[in-house]
């Protein structure tokens, strides 16, 4: 798409030097000096062109690191923990525009993610472990249904170990169901 | 070879941490009427210092569990340490309505020789008599012992305090990320070993059949893997290192295979694995949540949680037909079972009014009594005798260790002296 206008720059220096090349036949004396005047010109027109060329690479390369930048900021913003409510592992709206925008950096990049599901304290360790897998693979689900090859995506469970909220009441409970990007 | 490494590195660092893990006891309820029990000192016939106080060990067994009131050394009249020397009307005078006297001598090969003999102070006469020996080193095993007798004698049931418990304390780290330590410990909670330590979480460790090994879940790797690990040489192999889950590892009571949750096949599901040939069985095969897997007894079928239903529920695995059976109905959550020697008490974690209480299943009568009145109890696990289930619970915001007869009688805490515990686990009876 970005390299087009940079083929066809190309292309019209192409038949410029062409066309200089075959008004300049006639006289012998001078074509010696003329051939070399218009491989000078070819010369520097290519130097020019090539200049252009990667004055455009780098505008686009710019443009590619920004739109990734933004797409980055984006997802930055929209966070890399998302909550889950009590005793559920379906992704709630706010969490999947969060993970939109995650979405849309996997899809502009080649990079791997890790999703650590996990519960709060309520109930046995090893059923948690089992509804933190659950979460994770909620997520990952989602990332898959819009396009995220399943291969770059983990899914880990830690239950109810590892919080990061202590204490017994809703919210610190609140806090601890969640996914984690990493 | 990195793993021998590793173990040899935490059999170093026991000697570094030996208090961290240490649980205290607190009794927070008897029964009605226990009964008055005189432990007196034993008498030492060796040069020096005698090498432990056994009758102290021997009386907080007994009271620990909460059928007996000991007698305070500050109101016996004598010491008496030989048959001969025992008069019944000092005793029945404090009210006391047994004695136990004992005497500990060295014997060869620098073991302990501790004689014991149990008197009935009202009718005179005496009720029985034993001897125990062992390593020097032992002698805690020892005095427990002598208690498993006495219990044994004047309860009709046999006493489970010669037996060792494995838990995990957390410490936590604000900082960072929390130290995990898998400890063994005596029933009484002394002389914590830490068999494992990690900045990652270790989970539901378990025992070998005759007690030479444990098995659990580390995420030392940064995933969930099962290893066993065998308590008398160190040696310590990974079992399994699945996508997704692997947790919940249990010995099968003959000790040659494990169950345990896999869910690299799709959802978590029950697995059996041969332990000589590493060859894995799926036994349970279904999308929702099949977890926390426990042995019958018999080793005929096994127990195991499943939201199959919509709800945690408890149901039973029969290894000869395949078929599964639910067993729990009461209330809408069931989950966690474990099962008493005797094939028909199951402890497990029932919820009741948002709260989550440890409960006992009765497999015979269909029978659910809720044991507890703390709201966030897990990990039950019930001593080899029948008589006590152990568990995890919350207190002020801190994980602690709670005890409850299965007949609802004596209950007790076991906090950690500094950080948090959870995940007990008691040992069979050792040999």
């Amino acid at each position: 798409m970005k390299s087009l206008p940079v083929a066809g720059k190309f292309a019209s220096i192409l038949f410029g030097s062409l066309l200089l090349i075959a008004c300049s036949g006639n006289e012998t004396n001078d074509s010696a000096a003329a051939e070399a005047a218009a491989a000078e010109a070819a010369a520097a027109e290519e130097a020019a062109a090539v200049a252009a060329a990667s004055a455009a690479k780098a505008q686009a390369e710019a443009a590619a690191a920004a739109e990734q930048q933004q797409l980055q900021n984006a997802a930055m913003s929209a966070g890399t923990v998302f909550y889950f409510d009590f005793d559920s592992s379906s992704m709630t709206d706010t969490a999947r525009m969060a993970v939109d925008a995650h979405i849309a950096v996997l899809l502009s990049n080649d990079d791997s993610v890790r999703l650590e599901g996990h519960t709060d304290e309520r109930g046995t360790r090893e059923y948690n472990l089992a509804l933190g897998e659950r979460r994770a693979n909620a997520v990952r689900d989602y990332m898959v249904a819009n396009g995220v090859p399943s291969y770059r995506i983990e899914s880990i469970s830690y239950g109810e170990e590892n919080p990061v909220a202590f204490g017994s009441s809703e919210a610190n409970w609140s806090q601890n169901r969640r996914v984690e990007l990493k | 070879m990195p793993n021998l490494l590793r173990v040899l590195i935490l059999s170093l660092c026991v000697a570094t941490f030996p208090a961290l893990a240490q649980l205290q006891i607190e009794i927070t309820r008897g029964v009605d009427n226990p009964t008055p029990i005189a432990v007196v000192p034993f008498g030492w016939s060796g040069s020096g210092a005698s090498p432990e106080d056994v009758a102290r060990i021997i009386d907080s067994d007994l009271a620990r569990s909460g059928q007996f009131s000991p007698v305070s050394r500050r109101d016996m009249l004598s010491y008496p340490s030989r048959g001969s020397e025992l008069y019944f009307r000092d005793w029945r005078a404090i009210n006391s309505d047994y004695v136990l006297i004992g005497r500990y001598e060295l014997a060869a090969a620098g073991n302990l020789k501790l004689s014991w003999q149990l008197f009935d102070s009202t009718r005179e006469l005496s009720v029985e008599e034993g001897v125990v020996m062992g390593a020097a080193s032992e002698v805690r095993m020892l005095a427990h012992k002598i208690a498993d007798e006495v219990y044994e004698k004047l309860t009709g049931i046999p006493g489970a305090f010669a037996t060792r418990l494995l838990y995990v304390s957390v410490t936590r780290n604000p900082a960072g990320k929390d130290f995990y330590r898998l400890t063994l410990a005596d029933s009484d909670g002394a002389r914590p070993i830490v068999l494992l330590e990690s900045r990652e979480p270790i989970l539901g460790p378990s025992w070998s059949p005759n007690g030479d090994e444990v098995a659990y879940v580390s995420f030392e790797t940064s995933r969930p893997a099962i290893y066993r690990q065998n308590l008398r040489t160190g040696a310590r192999e990974q079992l399994t290192n699945f996508k997704g889950l692997n947790n919940s590892p249990v010995f099968s009571p003959d000790g040659n295979s494990m169950a345990m949750v896999l869910s690299k096949d799709g959802s978590p599901d029950i697995y059996l694995m041969n332990l000589a040939s590493k060859r894995l069985t799926r036994l349970t095969k279904h999308y929702a949540i099949d977890t926390e897997p426990t042995w019958m007894p018999d080793g005929q079928s096994l127990l195991f949680t499943s939201d199959r239903g919509g709800r945690p529920q408890i149901y039973r695995y029969d290894l000869k037909s395949g078929n599964t059976t639910r067993v729990t109905f009461d209330g809408r959550y069931n989950a966690r079972a474990r099962v008493a020697q005797d094939g028909r008490n199951v402890a497990l974690v029932h919820q009741q009014n948002g709260a989550y209480h440890i409960a006992v299943f009765d497999l015979v009568t269909e029978r659910l009594t809720v044991l507890t009145t703390t709201s966030l109890d897990e990990s039950p696990t019930i001593a080899p005798n029948g008589s006590i289930v152990l568990y995890a619970t919350k207190r002020n915001g801190q994980s602690i260790l709670g005890a409850v007869a299965v007949d609802g009688g004596v209950s007790f805490n076991l906090p950690a002296r500094d950080g948090e515990v959870q995940e007990p686990s008691w040992s069979p009876y050792l040999p």
